[in-house]
């Protein structure tokens, strides 16, 4: 137990025992080792995945030296998965590393049931084509299939999933549950007991902000006829109420409390997210329904009755001035209350749409929306193109630019290609400027080691994530963004689920 | 060889980006094969650190068209006794997690800079990586004059400060206060906690420097003394109790050395009974070093994207291949996925990166003096100055030798010293005090004597 504690200290410190065991047992599949593929299972590899296997065809050649550190001069020639999965093995003893040399358009062809022995695929590089297809035969499998591709200075990552449950327990942003603006009995009675006003300065300056709250805000209801503040001169007079309250300069906990007041301002409730879940056709369960279907109509049922229009609460508590005994037991009345309560505090779900439906029938209004949006449109332009390259290589069995001499004929091509696109996804009308179709065709399909690290790195942070999420539910994973770099600033699109 | 290894080069994907022309450029970018040699033969960059950062930049700018790399680091590779049993990738490993290469047995105990360097040699052959093993405060000015540009992949705000300052150093103004193009030294700059990370460029005098933006960094929480003493809440506070009060009551003058497992467990031990005689929940062996050594949690990936990012800019910097960028990216993976890019502004009066600060002298001034004026200028208050002047060692602090051998300069007008011009920059290095902590800094200083005037100064240049 002791060794891969200390070996994956720091990032235990992350994502816990429960997460390192989720990707202890992952089986994860890599189609195509170039640089964006290498660097992907590279940062696996480092956090102890379970099992690598390396899918790919080639050999190596003298230009994969320039862009992949796992090959070194005495692999070219050799087969590139061999190479690869040898290097990448020498990294952690404990990673089961194997490889097939083949290519991943013919297992996808001819042995789609190969795929369905995996945790997760990582497909790399791979073409429009056999984007739908892969996606096909992992949603078919329930085999997760994360997309990633550099091109140049653009690049892309893609999660595809049938679909996603998460229940997230412990949120990074959570913004601290206190009910504050609803408190129930006990934490009413525990506040009662308490004086404001007591005369020690030391015990004043160590009454919890959660108690100055609780009072001044029944203090208010009772005075504004049961409600708490809500415009803005009614929330800076609370604010100012709580400002006299403060008898010497250095009391933290009346500053605490000036900065929480936003906490009684909150309406009471459930957040609109939750409401919509609740609200899922898939809530009303019968006995085909997932785990995670029945839980959250059991907290429908909850929030309906016991919780009486508020969700569970989470219970922990952040750091504030207090006494230690007055924090404790503030602490044990939350704790109990969350215990009455169900541990979990937020379910989300998300369903991919299949790569084949958003190829084919784009959400248009979102597509013409950021099209025409400055902050999204270099990003959405190369989204464009990396579909326009595919359809170019379709056409012509080469990427625009790849090599060298037919630049000025590629780039027209290219544009020809671009503009019939747009026509056939419904944007009639819109354009691709010049300058990203000119860049396109100067990145030739070409990957360079600083993209592929970048790209790879995102991948494999969102293998991490999508793994552990359905253990420890620490980290809300992503659906999938284009980023480009050539311009000053890096866009990223988020592409809808 | 095959016919396809004969046409083809190792530059094969980085040509397509180096030797065509390109509409969204930098405007001084010049596509062909004589770029692509320049990067390999004349560019020089120096990476600082050699950990998780440093490492997957080193790697990645000799995947970048870089030939001629350095590396600075004050680390050796170590391992704590309860790894000794571990094979050795396992103790590599346990050390740096998110070291990107694979160290055997025999480089533990070698400095990580030499390791890092001798690592990437190997895999990508025809890189020439220079380690320098120590700190970053004990190499002359010149040895950073030297490089092109300098990549950071540190996780300390002091040396990110250190570094900063020295290549602040090396700019110059014209008398308008504009930034000398040929004098700025460009830095990029990365940093990771957990899923989150920032990259940024900093072209001192153009683009914000360290210093303008240091607010970006948040203090470190640190815990009131009394809390620990007498309202212990959470757990983090028992381990401080345990950690900075009980160790000194019981342990009077011993020093408390974190890498001693044996100091380790008595901490926790003592945290562990404190939280129990307070009712506080949460004590863990993980969690007091995680608390008493500042541990900033680290994944392979944040790293492995910020390097990536770092790495990037370093080559559009240098070649101009596609736009800059401007001038700060943060990443942030814990929640979905989101990038920003925050076009930060200098701060025109900026201490490290503006023209410097004007210090006027009578040209009777002594170089003590000036030391002691340092002291008590308010915008200053440097004290213990050394002071270079073009390269030059006018006063040296420390070490002794230099001490004595320059001691006797003390006594001179500075204005002598400098050699009689009216008006030039120096250097001072010496200690401030901020948040109740020395910390050494460099400044610069604009020095104009009076009485000197424009034709007496355009004199002594003539007839130098």
């Amino acid at each position: 137990m002791a060794e891969p504690k200390t070996k994956y200290d720091r990032q235990l410190r992350i994502w816990g025992d429960q997460g390192q065991a989720a990707l202890e047992k992952a089986s994860i599949c890599l189609l195509n080792c170039g640089p964006t593929g290498s660097e992907t299972l590279k940062n696996l590899v480092l956090g102890g995945i379970g099992s690598i296997t390396v899918v790919d065809g080639s050999k190596v050649e003298l230009g994969d030296l320039g862009n992949n550190f796992m090959v070194d001069e005495s692999s070219v020639g050799q087969s590139k998965a061999k190479c690869v999965c040898a290097f990448l093995q020498e990294l952690n003893d404990a990673v089961k590393a194997k490889f097939i040399e083949e290519y991943p358009e013919a297992l996808i062809e001819t042995n789609p049931s190969f795929f369905s022995q995996f945790t997760l695929i990582v497909a790399t590089q791979l073409v429009e084509d056999s984007m739908i297809k892969l996606d096909r035969i992992c949603r078919e499998a329930n085999v997760m299939l994360i997309f990633a591709r550099s091109y140049g200075l653009t690049g892309l990552v893609r999660i595809s999933m049938k679909e996603h449950t998460t229940v997230e327990s412990k949120p990074d942003h959570f913004l601290d549950d206190l009910r504050l603006n609803n408190p129930w009995p006990e934490l009413r009675r525990f506040a009662e007991t308490i004086d404001l006003d007591v005369s020690d300065p030391v015990a004043h300056k160590h009454i919890p902000y959660v108690v100055i709250l609780v009072k001044m805000a029944q203090e208010w209801a009772k005075s504004h006829g049961g409600t708490l503040p809500s415009t803005r001169e009614e929330k800076k007079e609370f604010k100012d109420l709580l400002k006299a309250r403060t008898v010497a300069a250095d009391e933290d906990n009346y500053k605490e409390a000036i900065e929480a007041s936003y906490k009684v301002f909150a309406p009471p409730g459930i957040s609109s997210d939750l409401q919509q879940i609740i609200n899922d056709s898939s809530a009303e369960v019968d006995t085909n329904s997932s785990d995670f279907w029945i839980m959250v109509a059991a907290l429908k049922e909850f929030i309906k009755n016991e919780g009486g229009g508020a969700a569970p609460l989470e219970g922990s508590i952040p750091d504030m001035t207090s006494s230690t005994e007055q924090y404790v037991n503030l602490q044990n009345i939350y704790l109990a209350k969350a215990e009455a309560d169900f541990l979990a505090i937020e379910q989300r779900v998300c369903r991919y749409r299949p790569v084949e439906d958003e190829f084919n029938s784009p959400i248009l209004s979102e597509l013409q929306k950021y099209i025409t949006d400055e902050d999204y449109s270099v990003a959405v332009g190369f989204y464009i193109l990396f579909r326009a390259v595919d359809r170019f290589a379709a056409n012509y069995n080469s990427f625009p630019g790849q090599f060298d001499g037919a630049m000025d004929e590629d780039i027209s091509r290219l544009k020809t290609t671009a503009v019939s696109l747009l026509s056939d996804l419904g944007c009639n009308g819109s354009t691709i400027t010049e300058d990203l179709i000119n860049e396109m065709c100067r990145f030739g399909a070409s990957e360079l080691h600083a993209v592929a690290a970048f790209v790879g790195g995102i991948a494999s942070q969102e293998v991490i994530k999508v793994l552990y999420l359905h253990n420890t539910g620490l980290v809300k994973s992503f659906r999938g963004s284009t980023f480009d770099f050539w311009c000053s600033k890096l866009q990223n699109l988020v592409l809808e689920p | 060889m095959t016919n396809s290894a004969v046409q083809q080069s190792r530059s094969r994907d980085l040509d397509k980006l180096l030797l065509r022309p390109g509409n969204l450029v930098e405007p001084a970018f010049e596509p062909g094969p004589g770029l692509r040699e320049d990067l390999k033969e004349l560019v020089k960059v120096l990476v600082v650190g050699a950990g998780g950062l440093g490492c997957e930049l080193l790697k990645d700018l000799a995947l970048s068209g870089f030939r001629e790399l350095e590396v600075i680091d004050m680390d050796r590779i170590e391992i704590m006794p309860v790894d000794l049993a571990l094979s050795a990738l396992r103790v590599l490993a346990a050390i740096c997690l998110v070291f990107i290469i694979t160290a055997l047995l025999e480089d533990v105990g070698k400095p990580k800079a030499e390791v890092a360097a001798k690592h990437v040699m190997e895999r990508v052959s025809g890189v020439n990586i220079v380690p320098h093993f120590g700190r970053i405060e004990d190499k002359e000015l010149d040895f950073y004059s030297n490089f092109n540009i300098i990549a950071l992949g540190l996780d300390s705000i002091e040396a990110r400060s250190y570094i900063n300052a020295v290549a602040c150093s090396f700019l110059e103004y014209d008398s308008n206060d504009n930034p000398l193009e040929e004098t700025i030294k460009p830095m990029v700059d990365g940093g990771t906690e957990g899923f989150k990370g920032h990259a940024r460029v900093i072209m001192p005098g153009v683009t914000p420097c360290f210093e303008c933006t240091i607010w970006l960094f948040p203090p470190q929480v640190k815990f009131p003394l009394c809390t620990l003493a007498e309202t212990p809440r959470n757990a983090a506070h028992c381990i401080e109790y345990a950690h900075l009060i009980k160790w000194d009551e019981v342990h009077s003058g011993k020093a408390f050395d974190p890498d001693d497992p044996e100091h380790m467990k008595w901490v926790y031990d003592e945290a562990v009974k404190r939280a129990e005689l307070f009712g506080i929940p949460g004590v863990t062996y993980s969690l007091t070093q995680g608390v008493v050594k500042n541990i900033i949690p680290a994944i392979a990936s944040t790293n492995a994207i910020i390097s990536a990012a770092c790495a990037l800019e370093t080559l559009k910097i240098v070649s101009g291949c596609s736009k800059t960028l401007s001038n700060y990216l943060t990443y942030n993976g814990a929640e979905g996925l989101h990038t920003k890019v925050t076009e930060f502004v200098k701060d025109k009066d900026c201490l490290v990166c503006g023209p410097g600060v004007l210090v006027e002298l009578e040209t009777s001034v002594t170089l003590e003096k000036f030391i002691g004026l340092l002291e008590e200028h308010p915008k200053l208050q440097l004290s213990k100055a050394s002071i270079s002047h073009r390269g030059k060692n006018l006063y040296m602090q420390a070490p002794p030798v230099l001490e004595e051998m320059t001691r006797s300069n003390l006594g001179l007008p500075l204005f002598d010293l400098m050699g009689k011009i009216s008006k030039d920059v120096v250097h001072a290095t010496g200690t401030i005090i901020t948040s109740d902590k020395k910390i050494s800094c460099l400044r610069k200083l604009r020095v104009v004597f009076k009485g000197v005037d424009g034709v007496a100064d355009m004199d002594t240049a003539g007839g130098a």
